[in-house]
């Protein structure tokens, strides 16, 4: 051991993605190494100490590491990130090196990526909305600035389609500076080929900063993208005053690279072999959204998660849920039938939405005509249960207006293709499909904003 | 005595040189002196959990008993504070740190730089017995009893005026014993009380469905389980801003920073009816949220309770809100994992179920020490994964509880809040609270409830039967059951937590409105009986003046509930007649 420098020769051994190192003095928890072997350098942390014994976590590929052979020096730093503006426009890997040709952004400071915990009592309550452009989000389940609200997809529907869309689309109202971190974990080329293509086509690349762990990228990189990713958004944000969005695809690649390194490491498995700590890893993240009294900007989340055999119940979907705040759900039925984006909006979720809608944000009418959109549509899907069984003939007049209104929600409102729709065409849609009601069924409705409505559009 | 670090793993490391080290001590690890608690000792190695991020520690730093326990600070400025899970004042850290929790701070819970004037109620050669009030400290417009440390007790050699902060001493005993404004307590040892009273009590929640259906009695136990987005966090909102309790401590365990957010920006604005000051002067919060360290995880829920013994023993009503008992139980058992202990069902330690049963054994209406009756409510919310109430966390919790309020996803998925599930829900305590409601809310109010639980089976039965056949099939009298149940649901079960009159809901309007519903259907059932059909009873309209009685102020609907009554018998009878 070099002392000064802090370089060992040669590790004990080696297990999986664990390599062991005996008799290095201060060596600290969490602290980064470099490890030379062969012509390669790969990256390591320190995630135990033992007597004298080190185990460090390599981040990249061990096959052919040979531990005899290994020089590791250690850095005295924690995993950080030089962070700066100039990464918005910049396609980066997934530890925030460029992968775009170009030379590595001149960073503007250096940052954990681990973060810190904001004090609570700093914090202030999320405000103002997002647009997406997605009436089933913009008028249903509104996305608030601060906010942390996933998109539940099941294998095989649009989710792509969906987070690239956001990507492109999403914009704050009333001038103020908007960014997008995109980050994708476990994405293979036909996906990441895909996202880049849009956000090319769609001229948004220059607001937005790219964090790219591709499927062979080893997994352990994989659980530093987010954390990378955060912390870039946490700069523009609060260093910046940036309202920034942050799209994390696809936390189900992130949850099973946990799952890798834990058991990798021989941890006692949790539920369905997910590390019984994963509800606080997934937290040290989503946290990672709001914004500060007295400063600018805010940081806004949408993971993006598939969920295993389209189970909600799924630990991946059900902790996340569990510590976001909603949750939008993409239905197989309705893509099945064509419906894109296929948001099922009856499991789906903005528990800030009244933060963010109303007069002065949205439109005075924005929540009761969601409420009263929400009641209707929900009945008549439990008409169209009862139909399939009852057979349509024997329903009430009621209850076929209903049915046609849910019919009409799905088609016109939900299924709106990949167009940008304001905030103001989708609540016009939504009082045109509530026309064929007469005023007593519509209870969600205070009087106040049926008359408002009467006056203004007889 | 000093020890060395020899193993650091995560959020507990492991030190030598600690024999005389005691179980529970604070211990300060490491060069940055971090908070940390001796869970385990071995000859000499000392198993330490840390209340701080361990990143960045080295082997061979020092580890550094205290001879203490971990304890809160009792004393005049806990009201209106916001404490982390081992009680660091985190409005202080924030003027100290920044927006971002940093390590190793030491501060003091209580402000040191606020004096309090005392108005001792005790003089010199008086005998002062434990826990007794000695006076109250007064600071601008607050005031603070002062309560003697349940283990101090003597005749009193001096009682000394001016103004003082919390720890300087105010009181001296015969034998030299100082006792100051504020005094410490062990957090993992229940304060000790005269004798516990009976349940026969309730703790208003302003919650109808809770209150008539499922009440639970001041000094009791309830545990709230459901899925995520079911409800939990607003229902314990709502309770820590209406329920009829002098005190609330509220106690964010390992949930969001934005929820425990939007709690501090209301709680300053909203009134207590009681004291016409705002809600945050009863609120006690302790909040470590999801991304804050798992160990003061752990911590938290202990000292909430032991603050919320404290002003017991003044002899308050306190609610201890926790939300939610499931991280808590995580933190457990992460922890115990670190240890290598043997896990049990789901990886939760096998002591999961007898520390839950302890914790809510702390709950209780009591004859305090020195200042009469007092009591702690608990709340506890729990998350079952997926919803699945057959998880180890609900099931011990199901024991250790005397009332079970769970949430409905599908009630919440139909944006029916709260989302009680009246099927599942039961309360052990509804019969011992049955003679309060009689006496102070009406008389009939046992009855009305059991016609409305009656009410909702019978719509259980239709519906199932309705799926089979289409409601039109129905017989008139089977859908007006129908009718009625959904009145009953949607203008009396439901209440919105966000409408400014209805989110708190006082028992006599409740059985008011109540009456009215059960009145309605019973006048109708008999006009169906007689041959009116069930279409012109709909169409008068009536169903619409009960859908709003929630917003109506309690004061109204007890003037106005005879004129309503009359205006039903009068339309109804109309309708007979045609
Ligand atoms: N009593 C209520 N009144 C109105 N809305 C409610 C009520 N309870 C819950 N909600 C809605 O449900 C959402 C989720 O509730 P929350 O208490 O955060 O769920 P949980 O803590 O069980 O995950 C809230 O954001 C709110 O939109
Ligand atoms: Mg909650």
């Amino acid at each position: 051991m070099d002392l000064v420098t802090r370089r060992v020769r040669g590790a004990e051994g080696i297990a999986g993605p664990l390599l062991f190192l005996e008799g290095v003095p201060r060596a600290r928890l969490g602290e980064i190494v470099r490890i030379r072997a062969g012509g390669e350098e790969r990256r390591g942390q320190i995630i135990e100490l033992t007597g004298a014994r080190v185990a460090i976590q390599v981040l990249e590929e061990t096959r052919g590491l040979s531990p005899a052979r290994a020089e590791v020096t250690l850095t005295g730093e924690v995993a950080a990130l030089g962070v700066s503006r100039g990464m918005l426009g910049r396609v980066l890997d997934g530890l925030g090196r460029p992968v775009d040709g170009l030379p590595p952004p001149i960073a503007e400071a250096r940052l954990p990526i681990h973060g810190a915990a904001l004090n609570v009592t700093r914090r202030e309550k999320p405000a103002d909305f997002i647009e997406t452009g997605i009436s089933a989000i913009d008028g249903m389940n509104t996305l608030v600035r601060g906010q942390k609200l996933p998109v539940f997809s099941c294998a095989g529907l649009p989710a792509g389609r969906l987070a690239a869309q956001l990507v492109c689309q999403a914009r704050v109202r009333g001038g103020e500076r908007f960014a997008v971190v995109f980050a994708a974990m476990g994405a293979p080329f036909r996906e990441y080929d895909a996202y880049l293509e849009a956000f090319r086509r769609a001229g948004v690349l220059d607001r937005t900063a790219v964090f790219l762990n591709r499927a062979e990228d080893p997994p352990i990189e994989r659980l530093m993208t987010p954390r990378c990713a955060l912390t870039c958004a946490e700069h523009l944000a609060f260093g910046h005053g940036l309202h920034v969005l942050v799209v994390l695809t696809d936390m189900t690649s992130y949850c099973e690279a946990l799952r890798e390194v834990a058991l990798a490491r021989e941890e006692v498995p949790g539920r369905r072999g997910y590390p019984g700590y994963m509800y606080t890893d997934l937290a040290t993240l989503y946290e990672r959204a709001g914004r500060i009294a007295g400063r600018p900007g805010s940081i806004t989340q949408v993971p993006v998660l598939t969920m295993p055999d389209d189970d909600l119940t799924h630990p991946i979907p059900d902790l996340s849920g569990y510590i976001t705040e909603g949750q939008i759900v993409l239905s197989r039925e309705l893509d099945r039938r064509g419906i894109y984006p296929p948001i099922d909006v009856l499991p789906s979720l903005s528990r800030l939405m009244g933060l963010g809608v109303g007069a002065g944000r949205t439109r005075a009418d924005h929540r009761p005509v969601a409420d009263q959109l929400y009641a209707l549509y929900a009945r008549g899907r439990d008409v169209r249960r009862m139909a399939a069984i009852v057979g349509a003939a024997n329903l009430g007049e009621d209850e076929r207006r209903l049915l046609d209104v849910a019919d009409r929600f799905e088609r016109e409102l939900v299924g709106q293709g990949d167009a940008f729709r304001s905030i103001e065409d989708t609540l016009e849609l939504g009082w045109k499909l509530m026309a064929p009601f007469p005023p007593e069924a519509l209870t969600r409705l205070p009087a106040a904003v049926l008359e408002a409505r009467r006056k203004e559009a007889p | 005595m000093t020890g060395r670090l020899v193993r650091i793993a995560g959020p507990t490391v492991v030190a030598d040189g600690l024999a005389g080290a005691g179980l529970n001590e604070v211990v300060w690890v490491g060069e940055e002196r971090l908070l940390g608690e001796v869970i385990r000792l071995e000859r000499d190695l000392a198993t330490i959990q840390v209340y701080e991020e361990t990143e960045g520690l080295a082997l061979g730093e020092p580890a550094e008993p205290t001879g203490e326990p971990l304890a809160v600070e009792l004393g005049p400025g806990l009201l209106g504070s916001v404490f982390d899970g081992v009680q660091r004042p985190l409005d202080a850290l924030a003027a100290r740190q920044g927006d971002f929790l940093g390590r190793g701070a030491r501060l003091p819970a209580l402000d040191r730089a606020r004096r309090w004037e005392l108005e001792p109620s005790v003089r010199a050669g008086d005998e002062l017995l434990p826990g007794a009030c000695l006076g109250i400290a007064r600071s601008g417009p607050d005031a603070h009893p002062v309560l003697a440390p349940p283990g101090a007790g003597g005749r009193i050699a001096e009682v000394r005026g001016g103004a003082v902060t919390v720890d300087e001493p105010v009181v001296r005993l015969e034998g030299g014993t100082e006792l100051a404004l504020a005094h410490r307590w062990p957090v993992r040892r229940p304060r000790p009380i005269r004798r516990r009273l009976a349940p026969d009590v309730p703790f208003l929640t302003g919650q109808r469905v809770l209150d008539c259906f499922f009440p639970v009695s001041s000094g009791g136990t309830a545990m709230v389980p459901g899925g995520f987005g079911t409800g939990k966090t607003v229902l314990e909102q709502s309770l820590a801003k209406h329920a009829a309790a002098d005190v609330v401590v509220y106690v964010g365990c390992g949930e969001r920073g934005n929820e425990m957010a939007e709690v501090l920006d209301e709680l300053p604005k909203l009134d207590d009816p009681r004291t016409g000051g705002p809600l945050l002067g009863r609120t006690v919060l302790v909040v470590n949220t999801s991304n804050m360290p798992v160990a003061a995880r752990e911590a938290s829920i202990y000292t909430g309770c032991t603050i919320a013994e404290y002003f017991r023993d003044m002899g308050r009503s306190v609610a201890l809100m926790i939300d939610s008992t499931s991280r808590w139980a995580e933190a457990l058992r992460e922890i115990s994992a670190r240890l290598e202990e043997m896990p049990g069902e789901e990886g939760y330690p096998t002591y999961l179920a007898s520390r839950l049963a302890r914790f809510y054994e702390r709950a209780g209406r009591v004859e305090t020490l020195g200042c009469g009756e007092g009591s702690v409510t608990v709340v506890g919310a729990v998350s079952p994964p997926g919803g699945d109430l057959s998880e180890p966390v609900t099931q011990c919790s199901l024991r250790a509880t005397g009332v079970l309020w769970a949430l409905s996803a599908d009630l919440a998925h139909r944006r029916h809040y709260p989302a009680l599930d009246w099927g599942v829900s039961f309360s052990l305590e509804a019969e011992r609270l049955r003679g309060w409601f009689e006496r102070e809310a009406g008389e009939g109010f046992g009855a009305l409830r059991e016609e409305a639980m009656h009410l909702l089976q019978r719509e259980r039965e239709l519906v199932e039967v309705a799926e089979l056949v289409g409601t039109e099939s129905l017989q008139d009298a089977e859908r007006l059951v129908l009718e009625s149940a959904r009145l009953l649901r949607e203008g009396f079960l439901r209440q919105s937590a966000y409408d400014p009159v209805d989110a708190s809901c006082p028992p006599r309007k409740a059985l008011e409105m109540l009456r009215l519903h059960l009145e309605l259907h019973g006048r109708a059932a008999n006009a169906v009986a007689a041959g009116v059909p069930l279409r012109s009873i709909l169409e008068a309209g009536l169903s619409a003046r009960l859908l709003r009685l929630g917003s109506v102020p309690a004061e109204a609907i007890a003037s106005g509930a005879g004129a309503l009554r009359a205006e039903i018998a009068e339309a109804i009878a109309r309708l007979e007649a045609e």
